[in-house]
């Protein structure tokens, strides 16, 4: 028999509240499986508290042709940031 | 280095006017210290070329568990024991963190292990090189670790992300390695005129084997031009050569051990180290496959392999059946 285990995205979530993050991948027959090797491959060191798994070929991904129909109308809305709105100084913290 | 040798094209570097829109664009993203991801466009040799890198680092990291893992059971008291352990394993992290980088390019792990198998990869010569006594593990940490880690740190601002990622983490985790080296060597530097015997013999053995991991002079080497082109290599083999030795004599005066090099002088015009260069037809030799471990080094990785055959076949048949069971119970 000549066939890989299947590659999984690897996610940990961290000691401060942030969210799951991706870490990288790794090889394992199932997701028990892959969870148990993250902890080995990913976590030697503290990192996480929780780890979430993802067979990689389930997961879809935007295009990098796209990356300026998709990011550039962002750019130039400005007003969607507090630094563009002066407030006085009078008003106090806001 | 972990990687040594690594072929690029062959060609000298493509002038703007020689390149190809595609490799123009290319090119100005990764002057730009823009990223290059798995998905984007990238010029063919560059794929190759980093595959071969990459898996010759994964390589490296992987074989390079076996001269340590030599010593695990012979461990001087429980803690260093505990300590090398750890160690060894983060070698096996970091192999694996490296052919997840490598697979990203369309290689699969398979095949690299193939290849590796069948000695058509190659790993650093460093690890075809024997761990006789306990005084090498604090050698090998301080010299060897000490070595990788002058190759890896400017690494992780190569052009590939998923390759820069990988050595900002393996980064992270090697310091330990280099220091719980160099603790050895204190430990045994300072200890009986024994121990200090075995602490200046291993020194002395792995010292110009460190020297090789850097590879020949690459000067006038066009492979390692078109790698710093694409910013995949950073520095060239004498320049980090030369950092090495520079940080490594000060380390060995403290431990009161005698680098064995009776030409190592500290040039104050250059504000560098004299060294000799270490014997390079004997490091040629060790790549062709005549060093003095090179075929037990494959030996226990074939054997590895071909004794693991029935774990991941039975665990992806177990992986199988309990799936299609799930979807019959639906």
């Amino acid at each position: 028999m000549k066939k890989e285990w299947p590659l999984w995205e690897v996610f940990i979530r961290g000691q401060h509240g942030l969210n799951h993050r991706h870490v990288g991948s790794l090889h394992a027959p199932d997701a028990e499986t892959a969870i148990l090797n993250a902890r080995d491959v990913y976590t030697r060191r503290n990192e996480g508290l929780s780890i979430w798994v993802v067979e990689a070929r389930h997961i879809s991904a935007s295009a990098p042709g796209d990356k300026g129909p998709l990011f550039e109308p962002s750019e130039s809305k400005v007003y969607r940031h507090p630094t563009f709105y002066d407030i006085p100084k009078d008003v106090g913290h806001m | 280095m972990y990687a040594q040798m690594v072929k690029s094209t062959g060609d000298a570097v493509k002038s703007r006017e020689e390149m190809s829109d595609d490799e123009r664009h290319f090119q100005d993203k990764v002057d730009a210290n823009i990223k290059v991801e798995p998905r984007d466009w990238m010029p063919d040799d560059y794929r190759k070329t980093l595959i071969r890198q990459i898996g010759q680092h994964a390589h490296s990291e992987i074989v390079g568990q076996l001269p340590e893992g030599n010593w695990i059971t012979r461990a001087p008291t429980l803690e260093r024991k505990a300590i090398l352990l750890a160690k060894v394993q983060d070698e096996a992290g970091h192999g694996l963190y490296l052919y997840c980088a490598a697979e990203t390019l369309g290689v699969t792990r398979d095949d690299l292990t193939e290849k590796l198998l069948s000695g058509r990869m190659k790993y650093s010569s460093i690890f075809n090189y024997p761990t006789l006594t306990w005084a090498d593990m604090g050698a090998v940490g301080w010299l060897v670790d000490g070595a990788a880690i002058m190759n890896q740190v400017p690494l992780q601002r190569t052009s590939y992300g998923p390759y820069s990622r990988a050595m900002v983490r393996i980064c992270k985790e090697e310091s330990f390695h280099q220091r719980q080296g160099y603790a050895i060597m204190m430990k045994m530097a300072q200890g009986s005129a024994a121990q200090r015997k075995m602490a200046q013999d291993a020194l002395n053995r792995m010292w110009y084997p460190s020297l090789m991991m850097f590879g020949p002079s690459d000067k006038d080497s066009v492979h390692s031009a078109q790698s710093m082109a694409w910013k995949i290599k950073i520095n060239t083999n004498d320049e980090l050569r030369q950092k090495f030795v520079n940080e490594t004599v000060p380390q060995a005066e403290y431990l009161g051990l005698t680098i064995p090099d009776e030409n190592l002088k500290f040039n104050e015009e250059t504000g560098n180290y004299d060294f000799s260069q270490p014997d390079w037809d004997e490091f040629f030799e060790v790549l062709k496959g005549n060093g003095p471990c090179n075929t037990d080094r494959l030996n226990a990785r074939r054997k590895a392999w071909d004794d693991g055959a029935w774990v991941r076949e039975g665990l992806l048949a177990h992986a199988e059946k309990r799936a299609a069971a799930k979807v019959a119970a639906e």
